[in-house]
């Protein structure tokens, strides 16, 4: 990821911070209102961050993965409903995480083992979990009157989250904390590990790989698997962080802006957390211009993220490479 | 003394569907030799090294390292027995630094993090000893070809490798790099190695070889010493029937200028210029050789040549009229042929068949457009014409043509171009991986179009095929044509230097 990048990315979450607080109408001092953006800003970019770091270990391992949506979608049902059934947030979480695998299970078996077309494979899993999820809710979660297990409650930082004014951002839920941690780990995974070496070297040139010993296609089925763990992570966020249910399309899109933080981002973590954070300050922006009394339209907030994911695809800031070998299958001699 | 058998295979027998690629084929491989593998493409040199490194598994036959019989099912086993392979196609990320793919499959760790430091000393102790001279912090994507291939050499080392197999090393490399890897090869002998050279190019074998193993059609034919075998004996023993290795060719009686390019500027796909500013006019009835080393602009000048790649700024004028910046119908209507270096990205469509394939540069004229419908009758017999007249080896016009082999793809191009009358033939690399025969019938054709008053300009690697052929030779070095030399006034060693940057002076002088 680029430097120019990095500087436009935190320019432009500086500026949508700054027309929040110009353009306030109510009677709330600055900082309150930048302190307010920054926070929801956070805990907005939660899944948008899991997901891109979930495309990433795929893509790096040289397996398109358009299915952050589906597996984040079937994770949030998983998550809730093994929730409330149990009664318990962890065997929700747990289960969350779980059935993101099973979809990433579903995605290595169709591209790795039997070679479909990527594209392919991943839109059949994003219909297949809208599908499944809707029909699971209308014949079997609406029948058997669950009563949700509540949201993961806030972990605040000791100190930090007792500071005036800035102490909000501090206040967050786990998985909002553990996505930060997530990015940090695979940044330090990827690039200075065995693992990570390995990975890169799949996603790249799977033929030289191959010729020194490493086994393309375990390497392929683990960091897809690894990346739809995250992904189904990122999926539990909707219905145990955000609100305490599940309704249709919970994710409403929020993994093809995943996919989107995951290119601009340039295929690193911290590119894509940072673009995650630049989606999730416009995000931020929607929602508090009600509170502060911002008149922005809010439908055009709202548009805004979409139209940045245009112009960003677009390349108008310099075309991030994907790694050489992402979306071609690897077929031995 | 009894030298130590490193590597031995005994009746070695690999069938796939339908072709017996490698027959009863045995070899021993001593400490500290150079042995050659010579043999045409397709003779089996190739199966036989994937089966020694492990990619095939032999159905009979047994294989020994180091005395010890041994399965090789993988090339991490080969690794682990100390073969190493350098491929012909190298297998670098270009993107990793040369430390990370030295180290990638092999990598020593500190924790959970590589331990970089402790690579980086290694790779600087073997890169002295062989004087392979590789700097581990480069990104491989900014190393030459030649540079590259130090790096595979090393990341075999560093497994600790004293079986090397090298897969056609000096097809990429000019003649100076050729040599600077002879004298890495050397210091691997004299230090124990045992080295395994695959080629087909004789020149280069007889001088480096300590023995010569000839393959041909999966078949041990022939083992002989330099000292008692000539190119022409080795031709004879890889085709199997005597051969002209020399192409037979008159004087050039040139007539009127057919190509003229001045000041031809071109970019590259990155928009690069890698085209600065090239003059050059080719007449009728010669044939006008460009040498370089792949990636000085070579390429990109015949793709803006045949309207494949627009033109930055200068012009080209065909038989007098311009053509600057024209589509390719007007260009191939003007009467060039064009044999693209990529004849199976750019030469064919694949899925197609071979008479199909024969009419893609006149399909929409008569007699094989008839209105809207194609005239399939025209086309079948224009199939048969050809295929006959070119000796294409298949069972039908109708296979499709990407099942043809190397050499009769090549064949199908050359004929689909040259099936109607032209003025200028423009051949870039038309023999780079063919088989002696192809060759020697294309290096014909190219030579009879010349006679038959055709311009002809000829884009090759190989620098024998351009010194054989050519009657000019223009040399081409960052994008400029930095000599041009009638052919005999320039050798070998002088041209090698031109390729690599030098200036025509300090070459002559």
């Amino acid at each position: 990821m680029t430097r120019g990048r990095f500087l436009f990315i935190i320019a432009t979450i500086i500026g949508l911070i700054a027309v929040a607080v110009l353009l306030r109408t109510k009677d709330v001092p600055p900082e309150i209102v930048a302190a307010s953006v920054l926070a929801t800003t956070l805990r907005f970019a939660t899944p948008i961050t899991l997901g891109a770091i979930a495309g990433l270990y795929c893509e790096r391992s040289g397996v398109v993965n358009i299915a952050i949506e589906g597996m984040m979608l079937a994770a949030a049902f998983g998550a809730w409903s093994a929730a409330a059934v149990t009664q318990s947030l962890a065997i929700g979480l747990l289960a969350g995480i779980l059935t993101g695998m099973l979809m990433g299970l579903l995605h290595a078996w169709l591209s790795v083992t039997f070679r479909v077309d990527q594209i392919v494979s991943g839109t059949v899993i994003n219909i297949l979990a809208i599908g499944l999820t809707g029909f699971l809710d209308s014949q079997v979660l609406s029948k058997a009157h669950l009563n949700s297990a509540g949201l993961l409650p806030q972990l605040p930082i000791p100190v930090l989250s007792e500071l005036p004014v800035l102490g909000p951002i501090f206040r967050q839920q786990p998985i909002a904390w553990v996505s930060v941690i997530v990015v940090v780990i695979s940044h330090y995974v990827l690039f200075y590990t065995r693992w990570g070496l390995r990975t890169r070297a799949v996603g790249e040139n799977p033929r030289a790989a191959d010729t020194v010993g490493i086994s393309v296609r375990k390497m392929r089925y683990a960091n897809v698997l690894i990346g739809a763990g995250i992904a189904g992570l990122g999926g539990a966020y909707f219905t145990l962080e955000a609100v305490p249910s599940f309704e249709i399309l919970i994710t409403n899109g929020r993994g093809f802006i995943a996919l989107a933080a995951m290119i601009f981002g340039g295929w690193t973590p911290f590119g894509a957390w940072a673009a995650a954070l630049l989606f999730g300050a416009a995000n931020a922006l929607q929602i508090n211009a009600q509170q502060f009394g911002i008149p922005i339209p809010s439908q055009f907030v709202g548009m805004f993220p979409y139209l940045l994911t245009i112009i960003i695809l677009a390349g108008v800031i310099g075309r991030a490479v994907p790694p050489a070998a992402d979306g071609v299958p690897y077929e031995t001699e | 003394m009894e030298r130590e058998v490193v590597l031995e295979a005994r009746n070695i027998t690999k069938t796939f569907p339908g072709v017996v690629a490698n027959q009863d084929v045995s070899l021993k491989l001593y400490r500290g030799e150079v042995l050659a593998l010579l043999g045409e493409n397709g003779a089996g040199k190739t199966t036989l090294m994937n089966i020694l490194y492990g990619l095939y598994h032999q159905d009979s036959g047994e294989m020994l390292v180091r005395g010890q019989p041994v399965r090789i099912s993988s090339p991490s086993e080969s690794i682990r027995r100390g073969i190493g392979m350098v491929h012909q196609h190298f297998m670098l990320v270009p993107v990793f630094t040369v430390a990370e793919n030295i180290i990638l499959g092999a990598e020593t760790l500190k924790g959970f993090s590589l331990d970089m430091a402790t690579a980086r000393a290694r790779i600087h102790e073997l890169s002295s000893q062989y004087h392979l001279d590789v700097d581990p912090d480069t990104y491989v994507k900014d190393l030459s070809v030649g540079q590259q291939q130090r790096v595979e050499i090393v990341k075999a080392l560093y497994r600790k490798a004293d079986i090397l197999i090298l897969d056609e090393p000096t097809a990429v490399l000019t003649p100076q790099e050729g040599q600077g890897l002879f004298a890495i090869i050397r210091a691997l002998t004299a230090q124990g190695t045992a080295v395994i050279f695959i080629s087909h190019k004789l020149k280069e074998v007889l001088e480096i070889a300590d023995r010569i193993m000839v393959l041909r059609r999966g078949k041990v034919v022939g083992e002989t010493v330099p000292q008692g075998a000539t190119e022409r004996s080795l031709a004879e023993m890889m085709v199997g029937r005597s051969v002209l290795l020399d192409v037979a060719k008159q004087p050039a009686n040139p007539g009127g200028v057919v190509l003229d390019l001045r000041d031809l500027v071109v970019n590259d796909d990155r928009d690069q210029q890698v085209v600065n500013g090239v003059s050059l006019e080719v007449r009728a009835g010669e044939i006008v050789g460009i040498a370089g080393v792949q990636g000085n602009g070579q390429s990109e000048l015949v793709e803006a040549l045949t309207g494949l790649r627009r033109v930055q700024s200068g012009t080209v004028a065909i038989a007098g009229a311009d053509y600057t910046n024209a589509s390719p119908r007007p260009i191939t209507e003007a009467g060039t042929a064009h044999v693209p270096e990529d004849r199976q990205e750019d030469g064919l469509v694949l899925a197609y068949s071979i008479a199909d394939n024969l009419v893609l540069n006149t399909y929409y004229l008569p007699p094989f457009a008839q209105g809207i419908t194609m005239n399939e009758a025209a086309i079948r017999d224009n199939a048969l014409k050809l295929i006959k007249e070119y000796d294409v080896r298949t069972p039908s016009p109708f296979v499709p043509v990407g099942n043809l082999s190397g050499g009769n793809k090549q064949k199908v191009v050359i004929a689909r171009e040259l099936s109607r009358p032209i003025k200028l033939l423009i051949a870039a690399q038309p023999t780079r991986g063919l088989d002696v025969g192809s060759i020697e019938f294309i290096h014909k054709t190219i030579v009879e179009q010349r006679d038959a008053g055709a311009a002809v300009l000829l884009v090759s690697a190989e620098l024998d095929e351009i010194m054989s052929l050519s009657d000019r030779i223009a040399v081409m070095y960052h994008g400029q044509i930095v000599a041009i030399v009638p052919t005999g006034q320039a050798t070998r060693e002088d041209l090698g230097l031109l390729m690599a940057g030098a200036q025509l002076e300090t070459v002559t002088s």
